[in-house]
């Protein structure tokens, strides 16, 4: 080219021509704009249409209403102590401290109701949540949450957020739109059958007596290194008791909180961790599927809870992030796309109610209703 | 010889090759961790989980070569720059690489604090774990969150900055400052 040739001669005198200088300085300007425009698409700025951690939690703000400094799902808890002793028998599948014979490990964990609202009246058709945080001595955490339902209704943080959208309550009505959710169940046929599933479990008369289950699979991984994928269930050692037409009457709007705190006064609640041991072809990234009933379940321990705590007060559980990605070594994701949503919502979710917190109302369940024991 | 040659064959003085090493390997992760930041608060896919488990360790190797390349600078003064810059740009070139310097130190910092904080396991791969640095406290948490982000925008600006500017002494000024850091030959890197 003419210019290079320019340019090379004056190269030898140190000068570039008025011209040459601005091809360069050009070639430069482009160079940096593809950076910023590199920076910019995987920021997602690019791709609006891009499901995020922020779209997620807007949809939760958009249908349950701007409530600062509570969590965006699983709104209305309360917070629990106790401790799980390991039997050692999930320790050939997982070399995780927390599930070795005879150990002893500190659970901070929290009780909730599905959905954004935090003074939610509690109903028995509401999803109930148990999350717990194990502290083993040895420091590798480990945090799960798990719902009273066999399934998830959807598998994909796209199905989340359209299901969302789509069951959102219609202003006029209060309830929503029955053409949306039609089209929402015929694109999504999973969630259809899930829901069937859902739908047909028996609900149980509270927390103390519900069985809790991960519905995401997970990866255990022994000393040997040998991966197994699994899920865990917390069944309860409470006789359950199906829940009482009378009960969904209840006036006390705390009534499942409020039937667990007098629970606990009384006696220490304990639970079962079982991990049912799935086997090759088993959905590991569906957690619409159930797995077939005959698969091996492992009675890994017992959890006793003997003490509970409003989230206002010295609540151990209220600034915790029960994440499903804090895993400890010998406990690992599975290819399920819903842990990584779960996790990224999560983060944004707390980040945004750390920086509300000046700001919080009241928890529905006060200090003072814990103080009181209850409203048996 | 003429004088201007004499002077740019004084100018061509190289950062030293163990500078030069740790000037590139940094670049490299540097910009990969500005990408794997930007990048995992603006997905919820199964690349989230993979960036985030990037992200922490990255961050800490960063935090050590960032002390040993302190340690080297003192060790291995960078050659000077060309006596013709005008104070301004020598002033801005100093300015923005001292804050480069601190970027790298405070922002593996803040991230290992503000997790120390939230509280959650800084876990770097399977059992290797880092203690917390800081107490419990949400408050403080969401401050120093605050604090990543914005700093890491600065940082990119600070990066695009020296990046230009590299490139104008490259392309337009050719006064071997480039060259200094940017060549790889064991012989003098204006020879043509």
């Amino acid at each position: 080219m003419a210019t290079d040739s320019r340019e090379s001669s004056d190269a030898k005198s140190g000068v570039l021509t008025p011209a040459a200088t601005a091809a360069r300085l050009a070639v430069i300007g482009a160079v940096m704009l593809i950076v910023v425009v590199v920076f910019a698409s995987v920021g997602g700025w690019l791709s609006p249409h891009r499901l995020t951690q922020d779209r997620i939690i807007q949809a939760f703000q958009e249908i349950s209403g701007a409530h600062p400094g509570f969590r965006h799902n699983h709104a209305k808890g309360l917070c629990f102590s106790g401790w799980f002793d390991s039997s050692g028998a999930a320790a050939s599948l997982s070399k995780a401290e927390i599930l070795q014979a005879g150990g002893r490990t500190q659970v901070i964990g929290r009780f909730a109701l599905a959905g954004g609202m935090p003074a939610q009246a509690d109903t028995p058709a509401q999803v109930r949540s148990m999350a717990l945080r194990f502290i083993p001595p040895g420091g590798g955490e480990w945090r799960t949450g798990m719902n009273n339902i066999p399934v998830f209704p959807v598998n994909s943080a796209q199905g989340f957020y359209d299901q969302l959208l789509a069951t959102r309550p219609d202003p006029t009505t209060g309830k929503p739109d029955p053409a949306a959710v039609q089209a929402f169940l015929a694109h999504h046929p999973e969630t259809a059958r899930a829901t069937a599933l859902i739908k047909a479990r028996t609900v149980s008369s509270g927390f103390a007596d519900s069985t809790f289950n991960s519905l995401n699979a997970f990866r255990f991984v022994n000393a040997a290194r040998v991966t197994t994928p699994v899920r865990w269930a917390m069944e309860p050692l409470q006789p359950i008791a199906e829940e009482a037409p009378a009960q969904g009457a209840h006036a006390d709007k705390n009534y499942l909180f409020d039937d667990l705190i007098a629970q606990l006064r009384q006696h220490p609640l304990k639970w079962r961790l079982l991990v049912t041991v799935g086997q090759a072809g088993d959905p590991t990234s569906d957690a619409t599927q159930p797995w077939p009933m005959e698969r091996q379940r492992v009675d890994a321990g017992t959890l006793t809870l003997d003490a509970v705590s409003s989230e206002d007060g010295p609540g151990a559980c209220t600034d915790i992030n029960y994440d499903p990605l804090v895993l400890p070594p010998g406990i690992e994701a599975s290819d399920d796309p819903l842990l990584s949503a779960r996790s990224a919502a999560y983060s944004l979710s707390f980040t945004l109610r750390a920086e509300e917190k000046a700001r919080k109302a009241p928890s529905a369940v006060t200090p003072q209703e814990v103080r009181d024991g209850g409203k048996l | 010889m003429s004088e201007q040659q004499a002077r740019l064959l004084e100018q061509q003085a190289r950062f030293p090759a163990i500078s030069r090493f740790l000037h590139w390997l940094m670049a490299i992760m540097v910009l990969s961790m500005l990408l794997i930041g930007i990048g995992m608060v603006a997905t919820e896919s199964n690349r989230y989980h993979v960036l985030v488990s990037i992200h922490k360790p990255l961050g800490i190797a960063i935090l050590i070569l960032v002390i040993i390349r302190f340690v080297n600078r003192l060790l291995n003064p960078p050659p000077p720059l060309p006596a013709s810059l005008p104070g301004w740009q020598r002033m801005a070139a100093e300015g923005s690489h001292y804050l480069l310097y601190a970027l790298m130190l405070c922002m593996p910092l803040i991230g290992w604090g503000m997790l120390s904080a939230e509280p959650y396991p800084v876990v770097l791969a399977g059992s290797l774990r880092l203690p917390p640095i800081l107490p419990q406290n949400a408050t403080l948490y969401a401050w120093l969150r605050q604090l990543h982000t914005v700093l890491a925008y600065l940082f990119f600006l600070t990066f695009l900055v020296h990046f230009g500017a590299a490139l104008l002494h490259g392309l337009v000024r050719r006064d071997g400052v480039f060259e200094s850091m940017a060549s790889f030959g064991r012989s003098s890197p204006r020879r043509r």
